[in-house]
């Protein structure tokens, strides 16, 4: 089984920690792991804003870095959605693999429905507030939405009972939108800073330490407004979780 | 800035406000949880809403001329108005022909849509608002904000000062029981007056020739019950085939739109009472229009419960008039671009894309989707937003070129912050700081080798 890691633009230059995370993550479950090079954008934001053609040539060299995987992972469940989502549309691949859409998962989806791990070798004596981002929740089914009348469930939380020592817990309105958005947070900015501040103070209400989760968009956003309120919460990508040794 | 991030950055400038309104209604949201909740089948019923909803708009000529066939039998005066105008004309030549000069009238968005109030002022009839919350804002000269909540805006201390200054209630008296017992009275001598009455139509029949309508306040009974004639205005995708049907939708509706087990008055109208009249006017206005727009035309199996403007969380923190169509909210932005690009485009920015609403919605409406479907079509339609434009294209240059983007990477950490984390950049300018870039990128450390198992 091959697996690729697909590293989002934005998590290559801002996180490569949660990269990093990523890779140590899936080889400590004895997989191969490589990691493509040239990878840029998957076309997300072009969407977003309303220009999903413009991602066109992006999803073609998507499809052409990523043909001969099994599997494809990577640490952001809207980059991962959008893939699947749209690239059906627009990449125009001839056949002789398939369609990346149908072989990309987010790295804790992958663990918790394919690779399903017993045990971790994680250490992480410390109390989180669970951020179940919009896109994990409801494009991906990462937990059960709160507006459907659903037994509960959650694959992040499952991923966290293997390690050791954390503390897990979720905010009041567990899976309200933190306010990112992609363009949406430059666009309508005061929307999406007033929404970022509630759902940190909300994080922040559980008197857990950190925040995590499988987005680094959402954790970006949230972070810049901790930043510049300094708050003492903050966060921390579900993968540096799942590895941490502490 | 689109119109709708101008006035919403307006709004929140309130920051209490902006936090009570939010509160308020995402308490609503939560009566509707806890009414979901309980029905185990509940997922089931929005399928079947759903589903019902796909039957209709499939069939919809078939079902409206069986609605019209069996509900003329019943001896309801059916009228078509293929537009807002024609309706209005339709209602006042009604109005005109009873010689009425005062009409009562019980909540109907399509009222709003089409401007019936005004027009039928403009020609020397009263129209008194019956339902508490569209009087207050009626008095209030001012628009509904919400579409089943049309008063949610205003605070019980401004309600009383407006009664204190309309309906001479006591200074400075602003208990909620004090004023609507004060509304009540000042009601009732209006439907004692009323010789017209009007209601909007929630759900009609096919099979039966029957139309309900749903209040909390008995309002709508209490103005047909009062007045001779009766006339009912409906938009053309009300239809449901059954009474079978119906019943699936009576479940949902005020669970999803007030977390109620059910409305306090569903009253379904077969016929008119002996020396009465019942007219049903059945209005197109641009309905047919979506039905044919193969993309969008799910919108019209919205049954306006409100469910997906009170989870929305841009809707919540910006109040209803930030948005320029006159329904806010997930539905609003859809609606509005479903009437028109060129008026409504400025609203379509208003959303997350959080997928919320799409799972809130009592009849699967894909709301979000659709908002999605929209944004694409800005540019085609020719009102996009140029600054967004240019965002994406300096965006697609550098995505689209690895070296130029692994260029950009490696001298971004270099570059001192205050050259951009600064008040000229929007991300930092409404309160946020930027992200720090990394020494070295993920690429630079594959490379070296020093991404290790
Ligand atoms: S779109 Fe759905 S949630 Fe929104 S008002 Fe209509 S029925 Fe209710």
């Amino acid at each position: 089984m091959r697996v690729a890691l697909f590293v989002p633009c934005f998590v290559n230059a801002l996180y490569p920690e949660v990269g990093e995370a990523s890779y140590k993550l899936l080889t400590s479950l004895g997989l191969d792991v490589d990691y493509p090079l040239e990878q840029t954008c998957c076309g997300q934001p072009m969407g977003n804003a309303g220009y999903e053609k413009d991602a066109e040539p992006l999803a073609e060299r998507m499809e052409a870095l990523f043909a001969e995987y099994d599997y494809v992972v990577g640490p952001s469940a809207s980059c991962v959605s959008f893939v699947r989502e749209a690239y059906p549309r627009l990449s125009h691949h001839k056949g002789e693999h398939k369609c990346l859409s149908s072989r990309i998962y987010e790295i804790c989806e992958f663990l918790h429905d394919v690779v399903k791990p017993t045990a971790l070798e994680a250490r992480f004596p410390h109390k989180v507030s669970l951020h179940n981002s919009c896109h994990g929740v409801r494009l991906m089914g990462l937990s059960a939405p709160s507006e459907q009348n659903i037994p509960y469930y959650s694959k992040l939380h499952n991923l966290l009972s293997l390690v050791e020592g954390v503390e897990v817990v979720e905010p009041e309105r567990r899976d309200e939108c933190c306010g990112f958005g992609g363009l949406f947070s430059i666009e309508e900015s005061a929307v999406s800073v007033s929404m970022g501040r509630d759902k940190v103070a909300r994080h922040i209400a559980t008197g857990a330490e950190f925040i995590t989760g499988a987005d680094s968009s959402c954790l970006m956003h949230m972070q810049g407004v901790i930043e510049r309120e300094k708050l003492s919460i903050r966060t921390k990508h579900i993968v540096e979780i799942l590895t941490a040794q502490e | 800035m689109s119109c709708h991030a101008v006035k919403a950055k307006a709004f929140l400038k309130n920051e209490e406000r902006a936090l009570w309104h939010d509160k308020a209604l995402y308490a609503v949201r939560e009566k509707r949880d806890r009414q979901a909740y309980s029905l185990p089948e509940w997922e089931s019923l929005r399928e079947q809403a759903s589903q019902i909803k796909e039957r209709v708009l499939g069939n919809l000529a078939d079902y409206l001329e069986e609605f019209e066939r069996n509900a003329t039998r019943n001896g309801i005066k059916v009228h078509w108005a293929e537009s807002g105008e024609e309706m209005n004309a339709i209602v006042a030549q009604i109005i005109k022909e009873k010689g009425a000069k005062h009409l009562v009238k019980s909540k109907s968005m399509l009222a709003e849509e089409c401007h019936l109030a005004p027009y039928l002022e403009e020609r020397g009839v009263e129209v008194v608002e019956s339902d508490l919350g569209e009087r207050i804002v009626q008095l209030m000269e001012c628009a509904p904000s919400h579409i089943v909540l049309p008063a949610i805006h205003i605070k019980r201390e401004e309600v009383g000062e407006l009664f204190e200054e309309k309906l001479s209630t006591e200074k400075g008296n602003s208990d909620p029981t004090y004023l609507t017992h004060e509304a009540r009275k000042h009601l009732r001598k209006k439907f004692l007056n009323a010789d017209i009455s009007m209601t909007g139509v929630n759900f009609a029949i096919a099979s039966e020739g029957v139309f309900a309508v749903c209040t909390n306040e008995g309002n709508a009974d209490m103005g047909t019950a009062f007045t001779d004639t009766h006339i009912a205005i409906m938009g053309l995708e009300k239809i449901v085939p059954d009474m079978e049907s119906l019943a699936v939708f009576t479940r949902l509706l005020a669970r999803s739109a007030t977390g109620q087990p059910i409305t306090t008055y569903t009253a379904l109208y077969r016929q008119p009472e002996e020396g009465k009249e019942i007219h049903l006017i059945i209005v197109d206005n641009g309905r047919t229009k979506s039905l044919a727009d193969a993309e969008h035309r799910t919108m019209l199996k919205c049954m306006r419960c409100g469910a997906c403007m009170n989870t929305c969380p841009v809707y919540r923190r910006t109040g209803g008039y930030s948005y320029s169509y006159f329904i806010p909210g997930p539905l609003g932005i859809n609606l509005g671009m479903l009437r028109s690009p060129e008026a409504y485009g400025g609203n379509v920015s208003g959303c997350s894309l959080c997928y919320s609403c799409s799972g809130v919605c009592p009849a699967k409406v894909d709301l979000a989707e659709q908002i999605y479907k929209w944004r694409q079509q800005m540019a085609p339609l020719g009102v996009a937003d140029s600054k967004k434009k240019m965002i994406v294209k300096a965006m697609n240059l550098m995505m689209r070129n690895p070296r130029l983007m692994n260029a950009g990477v490696a001298v971004a950490p270099y570059i001192p912050r205050f050259v951009y984390n600064n008040g000229i950049n929007p991300w930092c300018a409404s309160g946020r700081e930027m992200p720090h870039f990394a020494k070295k990128s993920f690429r630079v450390l594959w490379n070296e080798g020093k991404i290790k198992r």
